[in-house]
């Protein structure tokens, strides 16, 4: 018998999310999406629980939770770190300062630091376009982003 | 019956509406090519994501090239199945799938049996112009089932196979892009995952991504060994299928021949599993029998209707889904582990032989059974009732290994006395077969009277959930009848909540029963082909000179010699089980 632990709080959570979407597995996209928004991350055992309450497989889970990037199976780093890779950032350059990200933190998209301090994310256009190559941390935006400013955007962080 | 008319490369065709231009192309002789479709006919089994786009023809009027195996037929068609452009289209539609695909093809298993290799020779490809980096994943080995997803090309047959068939789901297509793959959750070894080692996803993959763990090198190094006595056991559904791998017919019996193969191969006594299976019935149609006359004598504490349990994916499959019915299945073992319990005492003791130097290997249409004799249950100190187990694949390529000529071979008889069996234990190899057998036996224990006949045709059939009554002098038997895991599971929810009407249900795991089992030579999706074993399996029974397990002489001589009764305290020691709890329970901290 495989047993899973999680604390009854975060359990009923999840079950009043499942019910809020009558428990449909249609809806499987919708329950993922509010389970993030609560928990920062999807965790297996946070699969796990979804799967049984739907009635789907928890392979069939995690095969919607690693096919769309904006589900993480990692908690978000203390200051979360996205990089637009919509269109006028993706031609202005926003694919050399994300790799200039990854390898400054030494993490992949979807991951965090092991100090749990920075994660990595991408996302579609965030509307500022004229600033393009955008990238936020937290609430604040920074653009016109070239690789070189990376590793100063990181420092500002290193003593907060 | 609507009827659409439309002309395929200048041929007309006339086909039900609905159709889709793949079979309507089939009915002409034109074969298109495919790759991730597939079809088992009347089985309802069903692939046809449009995936894979192997299959492309045009149709006059249309911009794009359409999947023929996806698109349905209109009236005034015009299709053309072998233009410049689809021609053009089809080979660079392989380039690409070939150009994330490893060249492994000289050392790969499916080598000379997968589809992918026979496509790309049919096709003509002779080099892939688009080469640059491929994506690699883990190789993950289970007891039973290899999965090397390099060689996936993301048909999805097998997920269709575990989720829509077996209703496992223990694989999934998971990320996307290039690094798209068919998986278990997280990635996880399938061995942690809620696999029952069915290997109905063995089965239907065209490539060498999921195979069989190939055990065949053990039993070649044990049969080399001095020291040891190796004895072979081989299951009823391996004889109405190997002739296959030797171009011979499905449905031909090679029972004969089989029996000379191994002998040749250097076993020491070549004996059959058929002679297990008709003890199982002595040991299950007992319990039927128990269960059902404490229930007629007011007992209501007794679990009725009692469930067959000689499929051990069957076993894995409520273990991990219905573990609250777990005392519900009879506690009989397999034929595979009766066979071997009885090989490494009662006939280890007439040798005078330690259990020790005795290797029993089976001979399988199946991949669970790899599983099933590791269990712990089935060890005495350490040491496996049964040592290895082979799929008849695996029987095949030893045989081709060893320069036998099969077909010309002579046929034989198996050894005594685990060499001999009666009707009942050879339609084990198909669906119907188990409970069919047990009724034959459980009537004439009951009414202590000869059968009046001994075909049931009520019980047979290809039906993916069956019912039957049988009448027992007055008593009205009601069976009920399930392969493919999915089929079990709607009549196992019955028994969950008490509303089941049968006293005694049998289920195999794979579809058709063992005929279909995950080790068996590759249908390619003919389901003509299990019902050309399954006919084999009938015939066998029909020419046996007993046709009733409880009239086998040596499974009398060796209940007088060793057992003594049926559910005795040696048989219940020896041949029976007991289940556990597998699945995976969210525990409040
Ligand atoms: S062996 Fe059966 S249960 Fe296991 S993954 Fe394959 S289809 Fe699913
Ligand atoms: S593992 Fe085999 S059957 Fe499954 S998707 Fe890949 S190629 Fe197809
Ligand atoms: S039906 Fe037969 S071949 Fe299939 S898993 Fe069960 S015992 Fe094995
Ligand atoms: S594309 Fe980056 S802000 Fe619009
Ligand atoms: S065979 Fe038709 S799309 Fe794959």
């Amino acid at each position: 018998m495989a047993v899973i632990k999680l604390p009854e709080s975060k359990v009923q959570q999840l079950k009043n999310i499942c019910k809020s979407f009558n428990n449909d597995k249609g809806e499987l996209i919708n329950v993922l999406h509010k389970a993030q928004e609560i928990f920062g991350y999807l965790p297996a055992e946070v699969q796990e629980v979804v799967a049984k309450e739907l009635n789907v497989s928890v392979a069939h889970v995690y095969g919607i939770v690693s096919f769309y990037s904006f589900f993480s199976m990692v908690p978000k780093g203390k200051f979360s770190i996205s990089i637009c890779l919509g269109t006028a950032c993706y031609v202005r350059g926003a694919e050399k300062v994300l790799d200039e990200f990854r390898k400054q933190l030494n993490i992949q998209v979807g991951e965090s630091t092991p100090d749990g301090r920075f994660s990595l994310s991408c996302l579609r256009c965030v509307g500022a376009c004229g600033l393009a190559p955008v990238v936020m941390i937290g609430e604040k935006v920074y653009g016109r982003v070239a690789p070189e400013d990376v590793k100063g955007i990181i420092n500002e962080y290193a003593n907060l | 019956m609507e009827l659409v008319k439309l002309t395929i490369d200048k041929k007309s065709v006339e086909v039900e509406k609905g159709t889709s231009i793949l079979n309507a192309a089939r009915k002409v002789g034109i074969e298109i090519p495919t790759l991730c479709y597939f079809n088992l006919e009347g089985m309802n089994i069903e692939n046809k994501p449009g995936g894979c786009r192997i299959c492309v023809v045009e149709v006059q009027g249309r911009r794009n090239l359409a999947p023929a195996c996806a698109t349905e037929v209109t009236e005034g068609m015009v299709v053309k199945t072998n233009s410049t452009r689809v021609l053009n289209a089809r080979r660079t539609v392989m380039e690409l799938i070939l150009s994330d695909h490893p060249f492994d093809c000289l050392v790969c298993p499916k080598s000379g049996n997968c589809e992918l290799q026979s496509l790309a020779h049919r096709l003509g490809i002779r080099d892939i112009p688009y080469q640059g980096e491929q994506s690699t994943y883990r190789k993950d080995t289970s007891p039973s089932i290899i999965r090397d997803v390099d060689k996936c090309i993301l048909c999805r047959r097998c997920e269709m196979m575990c989720n829509d068939i077996q209703t496992v789901g223990a694989l999934s297509a998971i990320n996307r892009g290039f690094m798209a793959v068919v998986a278990p959750a997280f990635e996880m070894n399938l061995e942690k995952s809620p696999c029952t080692y069915c290997g109905q996803c063995v089965a239907v993959c065209p490539t060498g991504a999921l195979t069989e763990v190939d055990n065949t090198r053990q039993v070649i190094s044990a049969l080399a060994d001095p020291t040891k006595t190796v004895i072979v056991q081989t299951a009823p559904a391996v004889r109405a299928a190997l002739g296959e791998e030797f171009g011979l017919e499905p449905g031909s019996l090679v029972t004969g021949k089989m029996v000379s193969a191994l002998r040749e191969l250097g076993f020491d006594y070549v004996f059959d599993t058929d002679f297990a299976a008709d003890l199982t019935i002595m040991e299950e149609g007992s319990e039927l029998l128990d269960r059902l006359t404490r229930y007629l004598s007011g007992d209501r504490n007794v679990r009725l209707p009692i469930l067959t349990s000689c499929c051990p994916a069957w076993v894995n499959f409520f273990e991990h889904n219905f573990p609250e019915l777990k005392d519900v299945p009879s506690t009989a073992r397999s034929p595979q582990q009766m066979f071997g319990s009885i090989a490494k005492t009662y006939f280890a003791k007439k040798l005078g032989i330690d259990r020790n130097n005795l290797v029993v290997v089976s001979i399988m249409p199946c991949l669970a059974k790899k599983y099933e004799c590791q269990r712990s249950e089935f060890l005495t100190d350490g040491n496996p009732d049964v040592d290895f187990s082979l799929s008849t694949r695996e029987l095949a390529n030893f045989i081709k290994l060893a320069n036998i000529d099969f077909n010309s071979l002579p046929e034989s008889d198996f050894d005594r006395p685990l060499g001999e069996s009666t009707g009942a234990a050879v339609i084990f190899g198909t669906t119907g077969g188990v409970i069919e057998a047990a009724v034959r036996t459980a009537y004439e224990l009951y009414t202590k009277k000869p059968l009046p006949r001994v075909d049931f045709e009520e019980l047979r059939g290809l039906e993916g959930v069956r019912a039957a009554t049988v009448n027992f002098d007055g008593l009205e038997l009601r069976i009920g009848i399930a392969h493919g895991l999915g089929n079990a599971r709607q009549l196992l929810e019955e028994v969950r909540d008490g509303k089941s009407q049968y006293h005694a249900i049998e289920i195999m795991a794979c579809p058709g029963g063992c005929i279909g089992g995950g080790g068996q030579p590759l249908h390619h999706g003919d389901a003509s082909i299990l019902k050309a074993r399954q006919k084999a399996l009938y015939e066998e029974d029909r020419n046996k000179a007993l046709r009733k397990s409880h009239e086998n002489p040596y499974i009398i001589q060796l209940y007088e010699e060793f057992l003594g009764q049926p559910l005795s305290e040696m048989s219940h020691h020896l041949l029976h089980t007991q289940y556990f709890d597998k699945s995976t329970q969210i525990v409040i901290e």
